[in-house]
């Protein structure tokens, strides 16, 4: 079973390296600062004892002030996991930046919440929709979209 | 209901692609060079097209192509059969062996695999030959949830079939969209793409459901014997 690494044993690591990245660590969740994501996305992947190689998931969650960007990362070598979160504001251009540089696994998983929410990924090598077709009008996973 | 229905639009993020014309494209791309990635977004955007032209014209079920009363299932006595010998020999021959298209869409594609496996065995009803390509295949079996962004490819297959062809819609999200019949990307019923012989209810259904609905067909076959049947609309 894999485990669910506790956010205050990773947060005080974190913090050491880059002191303004961490802004909360409730449970196994790391809520880091947007323009910090991809310094600490580096570090989780390539810190000894963290090991994160391998983002199982990425969504997205409609907060009305803010999304809500969830990264679930998994170390295959340590067999722990963590989510790592972010936020981006404004409802019309909501951007974080891409982590496509970091894990190859995020290109197809941005590109889908770039298609059902609307975030923008800063960085993407290719962001277009993936399951919707092109030319659909708005994110339908978004809270003020009615279908 | 669609968007244009309620009248408003909402926002779309756009498309962003890092790099530009000439330029190699950066990290975790497919592609070898920036034109074919140009490339790759027109076939996107023509695709686009043809998936909104279909969403706004195809508003209402396209009529079952023939007649079919179903209380006349039962074949009608040796008088009946002698007045057109050659039509219902042929007849005979196409009921007994059609062809289904290997053709999944959704979960529904499992209870129609179980249907050709040993315990209920389709090849009783000599269909055992699940044709791979639609140029060989009789009958089209929609087993599953169509989209609107499938629903060219649907189009597609159907348009390729060789005549005589028939389709049975299996299962509630064929018939009818299901669930989602009332969503933004699913199409309410595949009856709005291609003509409809046989609907299977059930969510999903049983591959016995499944025989039984063939079995309609063939009785729906073998009542065409005597009548000049429409060709396919070509929709």
């Amino acid at each position: 079973m894999t485990l669910l690494l506790n956010a205050d044993e990773v947060a005080p690591r974190l913090r050491d390296r880059y002191p303004d990245a961490v802004l909360e660590a409730k449970g196994s969740s790391l809520l880091v600062r947007r323009e910090r994501l991809v310094e600490v996305a580096r570090f989780l992947r390539d810190t000894d004892g963290l090991d994160f190689d391998y983002p199982a998931m990425v969504t997205a969650v409609d907060r009305w002030d803010y999304f809500d960007v969830v990264y679930y990362l998994n170390s295959l070598t340590r067999n722990h996991s963590l989510y790592l979160k972010t936020r981006a504001y404004g409802r019309e251009l909501p951007v974080v930046p891409s982590l496509v540089g970091v894990w190859r696994g995020c290109d197809f998983q941005e590109r889908e919440v770039y298609d059902l929410m609307g975030i923008r990924f800063e960085g993407h090598p290719n962001l277009k929709r993936i399951l919707l077709w092109e030319g659909f009008e708005g994110h339908p996973l978004r809270k003020d979209f009615i279908g | 209901m669609g968007l244009d229905t309620i009248g408003v639009t909402y926002p779309t993020v756009p498309v962003q692609i890092s790099g530009q014309a000439g330029q190699q494209p950066g990290p975790g791309l497919a592609f070898a060079s920036m034109e074919q990635l140009l490339a790759a977004l027109e076939l996107d955007k023509y695709e686009g097209q043809l998936v909104e032209e279909l969403r706004l014209t195809r508003r209402d079920p396209i009529p079952d192509p023939s007649l079919w009363v179903i209380e006349e299932q039962v074949p009608v006595g040796f008088a009946e059969y002698a007045k057109n010998p050659v039509g219902n020999l042929v007849t005979w021959a196409r009921r007994s062996s059609v062809w289904p298209l290997a053709f999944g869409l959704a979960c529904c594609v499992f209870e129609m695999f179980s249907a050709a496996l040993s315990r209920w065995d389709i090849s009783r009803f000599g269909m055992e030959v699940f044709r791979a390509s639609p140029r060989q295949a009789d009958l089209m079996i929609v087993s599953g949830t169509v989209t609107w962004k499938m629903a060219p490819v649907v189009k597609q297959v159907y348009d390729q079939m060789c005549e005589p062809k028939w389709v049975i819609s299996m299962g509630s999200c064929a018939n009818s969209g299901g669930p989602w019949a009332s969503g933004y990307s699913t199409v309410p019923g595949v009856n709005r793409i291609i003509p409809v012989d046989v609907y299977v209810p059930g969510c999903p259904p049983r591959p016995d459901a499944l025989l039984y609905g063939i079995l309609m067909l063939h009785a729906k076959m073998k009542k065409e014997a005597n009548r000049k049947r429409l060709p396919s609309v070509h929709v």
